[in-house]
C-alpha cells in the first residue's frame, strides 16, 4: 500500500516544529525583536502561492477575480518582505560591542 | 522545472529559513543569518517563476505589484522610528494575515491553478486546509489590526470589555469549526465566505480585551498565528518552504508567548482572557499618599551616581514613550568618565514587545555587552551602589515576592530595592499598569525623581 504524500508532508511540518522549537530557544534574547520581525519577513514566502493564484490560466484570465486577490496578495507579502528584511537588517546593524 | 526539482529548491529555501533564525543565537551571527533569509526568498519566488512558466503579460503584472510593494516596505523599514517597532510588527503581521486569506480565496475559486480539483467538487483534504488557513489568516489580520491601534494608541491601550465576551467568543469559535465541516460537505461558497467573516470578527473580540502591558503576548501570539496560517496555505499549496517555514514562525511566536508569559508569572489563558488592567481599581487609591516619600531633583541624582562606584539602570516602557534612550546613553558616558560601572538590567517583559528595550538601547549605541536580562544581573543589585529606574515599575515591585494577595505576586521581578539607594524617575506616583501601588516609592533608600524620564536624564547629564 501507498504512503498518501500528506503523511510525508504532515512529517516535514511536525519536524520542523521541533527544529523551530529548538532552534528559537538558542535566540539570545537581546535579539527577540528582530526575532520576530525576521519571522514576519520569511512567513511572506506566502508570495509562493499569490504568484501561482495571479498567474492562473490564460493571460487573459489575469483579469479575473480569483487572480486579483493573487495580485493583491503579491503586494501585501512583498511590502512585507522587503519591510520585514531590510528593517531586521537596520536593527541587526546596531547591536556593537563594546569598544576595546 | 519538474515538480521533483523544484520540491527540491523549495526544501533549499525551508533550510535557508531555518539558518536565518539560527543565526540570532548570537548578534555577531545575526546579520549572517539575515542574508540566509533573503537567499532562501529570493530562491522561493524564482523557482515559483519557473515553475509556472507563464512568463506572459502576466508577469509583467506580477513584476509591477512586486516592485509597488516592495518599494513601500523598502520606504517603511527605512523611516519607521525604533520606538515604533512594536505597532510596525503588529502591522506586518496584519499583511501575512490577509494574504494568507486571499491565497485561500484564490484557490477556493480556482482550484483546478493549485490541482485542488474543481470548482464545487474541491479535494476534502485541501478544503480543510484552506478554510483553515483563511480561518487564522483572518483572525491574524484583525487581530494585528487592534493591536496596531492599540500600540499606536489610535484605539486606547485599556482592556475593552463586556458581559459575555468569552461566551461569544466561543460561540464563535464553535461556529467556525462547525462551518468548515458543513463546508466540506456542501462545498458552498457562501459558507466559505462566513467562515472568512466570523474569523475577522473573532480576531477583534479576542484582542480588544487585552491591555497595553500585555501586548508583549499579544504580538508574540499573532506572530504565532500568522505562522500557522503560513503552513494551513502551505499543505494546500503542497509547498514544503511555506510547511517548514510556517512549522518554524508559528513555534517560534508560541514560545515567545511562553517566555512572556512567564515573565509575568500569568498563564497563557489568563492572559487572553484579559482585564488583569481591569480588576478592582477601589483598591489601589485607598492607602496612596499617606506613606512619606523622599524626592529629589537633578544635582541630587548626580551627586549620588558620581560618588557611586558601580551604577545599574533598568529601562522601561516609559524610556520608551519619552524617547529617552540616547540621553540615558550619554549620562552613562559621561558617568564612566568619572569611573562609575555602569550595567543595564532588563526584564523579559519590559516595553511593549520582546527584546523591545534592547532594540532601544542597542539604537542609542549602547553596547549589547553591558546589557543583562533578569537571571543575569538579579544578583548584582545587593552589590551595587545605585540602581536608576527609568520608566519600568511593576517589575520592580517588590510586592510580588513579598505579599501573596497581590495581584503580581510570584512574578519574577529586579531585586531593585537591595542596591544602596535607588533612583525611580517618574512623572507621579501613580500605580503602573497593574494597577497596584509599587512598595518601592516608600523605601527608605528610595529617591523618587518626579519629571519626565528624558528630561530628568538631560537635566543630570548638566550637573555631572
Amino acid at each position: 500500500m501507498e504512503i498518501d504524500p500528506f503523511i510525508f508532508r504532515l512529517s516535514i511540518f511536525i519536524l520542523s516544529i521541533f527544529i523551530g522549537y529548538y532552534v528559537v530557544w538558542s535566540v539570545t534574547p537581546s535579539l527577540h525583536t528582530p526575532l520576530m520581525s525576521v519571522t514576519n519577513a520569511i512567513s511572506s514566502v506566502i508570495i509562493v502561492g499569490a504568484i501561482i493564484a495571479a498567474l492562473a490560466g490564460s493571460s487573459e484570465s489575469i483579469f479575473e477575480i480569483s487572480n486579483t486577490f493573487g495580485f493583491l496578495a503579491i503586494l501585501l507579502a512583498a511590502v512585507n518582505i522587503f519591510g520585514g528584511f531590510l528593517v531586521t537588517q537596520r536593527m541587526l546593524q546596531m547591536y556593537k560591542k563594546k569598544k576595546k | 522545472m519538474s515538480a521533483n526539482l523544484s520540491a527540491l529548491f523549495y526544501l533549499i529555501s525551508g533550510i535557508l529559513f531555518i539558518l536565518a533564525l539560527r543565526g540570532l543565537s548570537s548578534p555577531e551571527t545575526s546579520r549572517q543569518g539575515n542574508y540566509f533569509g533573503i537567499a532562501g526568498m529570493v530562491i522561493s519566488i524564482v523557482v515559483t517563476f519557473l515553475t509556472v512558466g507563464n512568463l506572459g503579460p502576466g508577469f509583467i503584472y506580477v513584476l509591477i505589484f512586486l516592485l509597488i510593494g516592495g518599494t513601500i516596505g523598502a520606504f517603511i523599514a527605512f523611516k519607521i522610528p525604533m520606538t515604533a517597532m512594536p505597532e510596525l510588527v503588529a502591522g506586518f503581521h496584519s499583511l501575512v494575515g490577509l494574504a494568507a486569506v486571499f491565497v485561500a480565496i484564490s484557490a477556493f475559486l480556482k482550484p483546478e491553478a493549485f490541482n485542488l480539483g474543481i470548482v464545487g467538487n474541491i479535494k476534502l483534504a485541501s478544503l480543510i486546509e484552506m478554510s483553515l488557513g483563511a480561518a487564522i489568516g483572518a483572525i491574524t489580520f484583525s487581530g494585528s489590526i487592534i493591536a496596531f491601534l492599540k500600540l499606536r494608541g489610535i484605539m486606547s491601550g485599556s482592556p475593552v470589555t463586556f458581559k459575555g465576551q468569552h461566551l461569544i467568543n466561543l460561540i464563535l469559535g464553535l461556529a467556525i469549526i462547525f462551518l468548515i465541516y458543513y463546508l466540506c460537505i456542501s462545498q458552498s461558497s457562501n459558507v466559505f465566505w462566513s467562515i472568512v467573516l466570523i474569523s475577522f470578527i473573532v480576531g477583534v473580540l479576542l484582542i480588544i480585551p487585552i491591555g497595553g502591558a500585555d501586548m508583549p503576548v499579544v504580538i508574540s501570539m499573532l506572530n504565532s498565528y500568522s505562522g500557522w496560517a503560513a503552513a494551513g496555505i502551505g499543505f494546500t499549496l503542497e509547498n514544503t518552504a511555506l510547511i517548514i517555514t510556517g512549522a518554524l514562525v508559528g513555534s517560534s511566536g508560541a514560545i515567545l508567548s511562553y517566555i512572556m508569559c512567564k515573565g509575568m508569572n500569568r498563564s497563557f489563558f489568563n492572559v487572553i482572557l484579559g482585564g488583569w488592567g481591569a480588576t478592582d481599581q477601589t483598591s489601589v487609591s485607598k492607602s496612596k499618599e499617606q506613606k512619606p516619600v523622599k524626592s529629589g531633583n537633578a544635582d541630587d541624582a548626580a551627586f549620588l551616581m558620581k560618588n557611586a562606584s558601580s551604577v545599574i539602570i533598568v529601562p522601561g516602557y516609559g524610556m520608551a514613550v519619552a524617547q529617552a534612550q540616547h540621553a540615558l546613553r550619554e549620562m552613562v558616558d559621561s558617568l564612566k568618565k568619572n569611573g562609575v560601572k555602569v550595567s543595564y538590567a532588563i526584564h523579559p517583559v519590559a516595553g511593549r514587545m520582546p527584546g523591545h528595550m534592547n532594540v532601544l538601547l542597542a539604537e542609542a549605541n549602547v553596547p549589547y555587552d553591558e546589557v543583562f536580562e533578569l537571571e543575569e544581573i538579579n544578583n548584582d543589585f545587593a552589590n551595587c551602589d545605585v540602581a536608576y529606574v527609568i520608566g519600568a515599575n511593576d517589575v520592580t515591585n517588590p510586592v510580588a515576592k513579598s505579599d501573596p494577595q497581590s495581584p503580581i505576586y510570584g512574578m519574577p521581578v529586579l531585586d531593585v530595592e537591595k542596591s544602596k539607594s535607588v533612583l525611580f524617575v517618574k512623572r507621579s506616583l501613580s500605580p503602573g499598569y497593574a494597577g497596584i501601588d509599587n512598595d518601592l516609592f516608600y523605601r527608605d533608600n528610595t529617591l523618587m525623581l518626579f519629571a519626565d524620564a528624558k528630561k530628568m536624564t538631560e537635566d543630570i547629564i548638566k550637573s555631572l
